[in-house]
């Protein structure tokens, strides 16, 4: 019987088998480091006289504490401050690369990763944030650890684990006009649920797959961890060699044929069988959003907000319940007539060019509804670069948006840019938990398109929502 | 780490499913470079509600906690378990863990105990019908019992063994250090290097 993709990735990084129950010793190719789940890991080598094994294989960036404002000047918050600072003693005494905040390459874990060219098909990924999953994009086994695993990898390179089941989501059709990679991965967890991938490895395939970016995969393995796997990957093709090619990471030469070569066998065999499959229609598949407190609990935008009490399971019942008190929204509501105070684009889901420009084009010539602020937050600083240039910072701030540097920044408020209590965001961000955007905001989770239309709405819309004459109309979706 | 073999402490009810780890601990908590102090953080918007559970006698002494079904999703924070050990949890009883959870959980010694959904039900029916009831969590026998209850609960037999010696991951794997130098010695050379050139 044939392998799957995930299980050729694991079986080329074993250095040992584990007996009986005894986990497998996977070796990792890259380890990405920040501030936050790592101070304790690298004291606990301090600890004990270790040193890191491997800091060539290491790199570390500075992302959730970052302010997106006046980065020039010291970090206002003084524990944030200290994490930062933390990470830089840490770095320059273990001699780890570190891209600190006002650096060219600074930026999102996640998004500078891929964007150096380190992410790679069939390698080992892992870092202390379970977002760490976006890197399956390339056909690379990714995924997010704590920081005791933190200090394993640095100590060791090498993490003892026990093979993932393997979970195909089969994606067919094509995706209509104004539809995106992110109502894609909302409608697979709205599906699976958020413990759906407990355990499991997904991989994405099928027609619609193969059609995507390079950026829009990202955004769909990203989301993995949503739906509680803790890895997303999808096949490498000819779409993920024409991204690497020439990034400063990837191989040249010689080195970039042999690389192609050995990836080009990164696929599952067709006599490989999963431990399970599910489908999705991409054709079927509308904007969506979420309604709830957890990203399970989302509907199609042209849904009302569910009733609790047609809910046949006692404990999603109540988790309805709860989510809608704490979301302030009445059963039966049109999913169009919520109305928003922010507007949320950026993060390693959806903050990298494609996404800012997605949002740009419905944004052009259009203006952000009164009483609603817009923060635009692109994921690196080579992504603020590259919007720059082909003029997008100029798009956002005639329409009224804020234009921002690198950083988390909103998607998890560990910055200052946060939701007050009671406010109500339409975040291109990745998770809408109870105060993860600041204590007391209620996050509705949405695409960039949806997002830039929500804000000139001023309530939870679609490009095609927009009345014609300027931007992108609903004729040039069409 | 501390072994782990048995542990009896007040139970504590907590009546709610995909409890994530931005609730257990808010972002704002976790920049602290130590791994100590945790506990005002632990489910730090609950904690607001006088209603809620740890703010009521005699649960507010807890040590073993019974929650509903998918807990600890959401992100990688290990500060999710500190933040339960520094408050004086032992234990964690629930029908599904979050794979990365239960990963942290076994490293810091926190025993994440997964029983059937219909036991849970019938543990947090006697834990607040009799408020202050004492649950014990044998690791040996994989028993979860308080008064009249008993039910199994499941744990992979290694992280069982790892939290019963107590033993630190990285001395074990180091054991093998012999191994990972030929695995490195035997990677592509085109593989990527952190390093600028």
């Amino acid at each position: 019987m044939g392998h799957t993709l995930a299980e050729k990735v694991w079986n080329s990084h074993v250095v040992r088998r584990g007996d009986g129950d005894e986990p497998d010793l996977l070796y990792i190719d890259l380890h990405l480091v920040h501030e936050v789940t790592s101070p304790q890991a690298f004291d606990g080598l301090r600890q004990a006289g270790r040193r890191v094994r491997r800091t060539d294989l290491t790199v570390a960036t500075e992302d959730h504490n970052v302010p997106t404002v006046d980065i020039q000047l010291p970090i206002a918050d003084p524990v944030s401050r200290t994490q930062v600072e933390t990470l830089r003693k840490n770095c320059a005494e273990f001699g780890v690369p570190l891209y600190q905040m006002g650096h060219d390459e600074q930026g999102i874990v996640h998004v500078i990763g891929p964007q150096l060219g380190l992410t790679q098909p069939g390698m080992t990924v892992v870092c202390g944030d379970s977002h760490t999953s976006t890197h399956g994009a390339f056909g690379a086994m990714a995924f997010g650890i704590g920081t005791s695993e933190v200090e394993h990898v640095l100590a060791t390179q090498t993490l003892p684990l026990r093979p993932f089941k393997t979970m195909a989501i089969n994606v067919s059709g094509s995706l209509r006009p104004g539809v995106t990679a992110k109502d894609i991965i909302l409608a697979v967890i709205a599906k699976i649920g958020t413990g759906g991938g407990q355990g499991y490895v997904l991989e994405y395939r099928g027609s619609a797959i193969e059609a995507l970016s390079m950026e829009a995969r990202m955004t769909i393995c990203n989301m993995s961890i949503e739906a509680g796997a803790r890895a997303g990957l999808i096949a490498p093709d000819e779409t993920t060699f024409a991204y690497l090619k020439g990034r400063k990471h990837a191989p040249r030469g010689a080195d970039w044929d042999a690389a192609v070569e050995a990836w080009k066998q990164l696929r599952t065999d067709d006599d490989a069988v999963f431990d399970h499959e599910v489908h999705l229609d991409a054709d079927q598949l509308t904007p969506y959003v979420t309604w709830g407190t957890n990203p399970g609990q989302g509907l199609p935008l042209s849904e009302k907000v569910p009733d609790p009490e047609q809910i046949a399971d006692e404990n999603e019942r109540s988790a309805a319940e709860k989510a809608l008190s704490y979301m302030d929204l009445e059963p039966g509501t049109p999913l169009r007539e919520i109305h928003v105070d922010t507007v949320f684009l950026g993060s390693c889901t959806n903050g990298r060019i494609e996404d800012l420009r997605a949002a740009a084009d419905v944004l052009r010539g259009r203006k952000v509804a009164s009483g609603v602020r817009m923060l635009v937050v692109p994921g690196s600083m080579r992504v603020r670069e590259a919007a720059e240039s082909e003029g997008l910072h100029e798009v956002f701030l005639s329409a009224g948006a804020e234009w921002r540097s690198a950083g988390c920044s909103m998607c998890l408020g560990m910055n200052p840019d946060q939701l007050k209590p009671g406010e109500r965001s339409a975040s291109t961000s990745n998770r809408n938990f109870e105060g993860r955007q600041g204590k007391g905001g209620r996050t509705h989770l949405v695409s960039p398109l949806v997002a830039a239309a929500t804000a000139v709405r001023g309530t939870l819309s679609s490009p095609e929502d927009l009345p014609a004459g300027s931007g992108t109309t609903a004729a040039d979706l069409d | 780490m501390e072994p782990f073999t048995k542990h009896t402490g007040v139970g504590v009810p907590l009546r709610r499913s995909n409890v994530d780890t931005d609730q257990i601990i808010p972002a704002v908590y976790l920049k602290r470079v130590s791994k100590t102090g945790f506990e005002d953080g632990l489910f730090a918007a609950w904690r607001q509600d006088e209603q809620f559970v740890l703010n009521q006698e005699p649960y507010r002494h807890g040590s073993v906690l019974v929650a509903g079904p998918d807990f600890g999703t959401g992100s990688s924070r290990e500060h999710a378990v500190w933040a339960l050990s520094n408050y004086g949890f032992r234990a964690v009883v629930s029908s599904r863990f979050a794979d990365i959870f239960r990963g942290n959980a076994g490293k810091q010694g926190l025993l994440a105990a997964q029983c059937e959904q219909h036991d849970v039900e019938q543990l947090w029916k006697l834990l607040e019908t009799e408020p202050g009831t004492e649950v014990t969590v044998d690791l040996r026998e994989r028993l979860v019992t308080a008064k009249d209850f008993t039910a199994p609960f499941g744990i992979d037999d290694y992280t069982r063994w790892r939290l019963l010696e107590g033993l630190d991951d990285i001395a074990l794997t180091l054991r093998h250090a012999d191994a990972i130098d030929s695995f490195e010695a035997s990677r592509p050379v085109w593989k990527p290097a952190t390093t600028l050139a």
